[in-house]
């Protein structure tokens, strides 16, 4: 069952060939044989799974099922979900019981799909590689002495164990599509604001946003399909219609414009990663793509941007967290300042620190203009290069990630090597565009991811891309020994 | 721009953390290098670039000045640390 697509599920779930309680059964025992050594959940919640399927069962039986009733899914743990704790991958909140769904929780509730539980993450998703959750690092499928990527490496990590049909993530830097990369999977960061961030524990507001991680692009498209769409309860949400994403799946890709950013393909890229990515290319040309060369100059200040936008932002997102109403309380606390201080200070990871310091600072008095105003400015120049370039292309590719997945460790105590692992993902986040990665050739038996980058609210022209190739080539099928 | 010990013990104290020494430190060493990498930004002409405000040109929207959500003090405070006749409790301020 768990080597099936949600297509093929839905269908056998239609025929009754087995339930969605069997189902739904089947991805528990697996995650109890497998996560206690991958530990991708951090929650497993097998009770309230089996009476959601038990649930989806009877809407089965009445004929009232939607595409994604009776299919186990999973949650990064930063979607807040009611009555199951939502810890951000944190100890600031390891007791934390939200006390509401996240829109993007419940709108695949209401499409019918089964929680199994809540997957780790890097703690408030400041991480590439899944090691700074307090939970302990997720071990990437594929090889379990290396990272699955992060910060959503829990989500990914479980669907290429087949842990999951698919998950949600979320990418603020690069955290759909590169643990997406390096666990071999599918996954899509959508549009700034095409999925509500309402439930979603902030991080950088201006960047974040919800996406599905899945098996394959037709999989992803059916989430997608469910999770996307306007909410009054995000300020920030798009009122744009949500097209329909399966129906564009096929369409022929002869004479698609491919640009691929000379800067993408420089320095630092490891040179068999950009082999295989060079390689699903060549199947887009024989698909009828053609291909061209483009710049996008200021690509290159992305992450210096993005370290002084995210953290900014972070470090105001992260306030909240004061040890009063909800998450860690120091023990005694001597007064309401000591209070504070150790609460945060006990609650908060090395990178999380790390990361609200950073902001403090970029944004205390007399330091605002220089690092925050000039980088909100030169975000628009690298805005500004991806418009220019949409006018002579029609999707961008490049790698997800300039190597394969690294060993657990090796870059743990440098903060600034970590931050280079999405030197390639963030640009997407700090333009709002939407962005894919998908499996290509394998490198030594590791993963490798295809960044697809698609103008505003093209999330159907990115799955559709996907899918052609997914339909020529079986790289999405491959599955880490063990997890078969 | 390098961070020593006592820059780090300031912003510290702004964000409100808890930090002892040794930590401080560390941070310096660590912030200072994140400072390097965000420096290359200094090379960059912005003379008449306008900040970023939003992707998509967007502005706030506003939604008529309403209740929208029933009181729910109850279940949001059955997960605090401590509370009191529906008062969050902290350590005293006042004398």
């Amino acid at each position: 069952m768990h080597e099936q697509t949600i297509l093929a599920l839905a269908e056998d779930l239609r025929a009754r060939r087995y339930s969605s309680v069997e189902l739904t059964r089947h991805y528990l025992e697996r995650i109890a044989r497998l996560n206690p050594d991958l530990n991708a959940f951090i929650t497993v919640a097998a009770e309230p799974a089996l009476a959601a399927a038990g649930r989806a069962d009877a809407a089965l039986a009445a004929g009232t099922a939607e595409p994604l009733t009776g299919i186990p899914i999973a949650h990064k743990d930063i979607f807040c979900t009611r009555g199951l704790r939502t810890s951000c991958g944190s100890r600031m909140l390891d007791t934390f019981i939200a006390p509401y769904d996240a829109t993007v929780v419940e709108r695949l509730a209401t499409a019918g799909a089964v929680v199994l539980g809540k997957t780790n993450m890097d703690e408030f998703a400041m991480g590439s590689s899944n090691e700074t959750s307090w939970y302990g690092p997720v071990r990437n499928p594929w090889d379990h002495t290396r990272v699955p990527g992060g910060s959503s490496g829990g989500s990914a990590a479980a669907i290429a164990a087949r842990l999951c049909a698919a998950a949600t993530g979320t990418d603020t830097g690069g955290s759909i599509r590169q643990p997406a990369a390096l666990c071999g999977i599918t996954g899509i960061k959508p549009t700034y604001g095409r999925c509500s961030r309402w439930g979603m524990i902030a991080f950088a507001s201006s960047l974040d946003q919800a996406g599905p991680m899945a098996r394959s692009a037709a999989d992803a498209a059916l989430l997608l399909q469910a999770m996307a769409g306007f909410d009054p309860r995000d300020s920030t949400s798009i009122d744009t219609p949500v097209p329909d994403y399966t129906a564009g799946l096929n369409q022929d890709l002869a004479g698609l414009r491919i640009g691929l950013p000379k800067e993408y393909f420089g320095d630092g890229l490891d040179a068999r990663t950009a082999a295989s990515i060079d390689g699903a290319i060549r199947e887009y040309e024989q698909l009828g793509a053609r291909v061209s060369e483009i710049s996008l100059p200021n690509s290159p200040l992305s992450v210096p941007v993005y370290y002084v936008v995210a953290p900014a932002e972070c470090s105001s997102n992260l306030a909240r967290f004061d040890g009063v109403r909800y998450g860690h309380r120091c023990q005694s606390p001597a007064d309401l300042e000591d209070l504070y201080q150790r609460s945060r200070a006990e609650g908060f990871g090395p990178e999380v620190q790390r990361r609200i310091m950073i902001g403090t600072y970029v944004l205390s008095a007399g330091y605002y203009d220089a690092y925050y105003l000039k980088a909100q400015k030169i975000r628009h120049l690298i805005a500004d290069d991806f418009k220019r370039a949409f006018t002579r292309v029609d999707v961008i590719m490049g790698p997800s990630s300039p190597t394969t997945a690294f060993p657990i460790g090796a870059k743990r105590d440098d903060p600034v090597a970590m931050y280079l692992s999405d030197i390639y993902t963030i640009a997407a986040n700090l333009a709002g565009l939407p962005g894919m990665s998908i499996p290509v050739a394998p490198v030594d038996g590791l993963p490798v991811g295809l960044q697809i980058i698609g103008n505003y609210f093209e999330e159907g022209r990115l799955l559709n891309v996907a899918h052609r190739l997914q339909q020529e080539t079986h790289w999405h099928c491959a599955v880490p020994t063990g997890c078969a | 721009m390098a961070l020593d010990q006592s820059d780090v013990e300031k912003i510290a104290h702004l964000a409100r953390l808890a930090l002892p020494a040794a930590a401080c430190t560390r941070y310096a060493h660590d912030l200072s290098n994140i400072l390097a990498l965000v420096a290359q930004m200094d090379a960059v002409d912005t003379a008449g670039v306008a900040p970023m405000a939003h992707p998509l040109h967007q502005t706030q929207r506003l939604r008529p000045d309403v209740p929208t959500e029933p009181d729910q003090r109850a279940h949001f405070q059955s997960i605090a640390p401590q509370t009191d006749g529906g008062l969050y409790l902290v350590p005293r301020v006042i004398e």
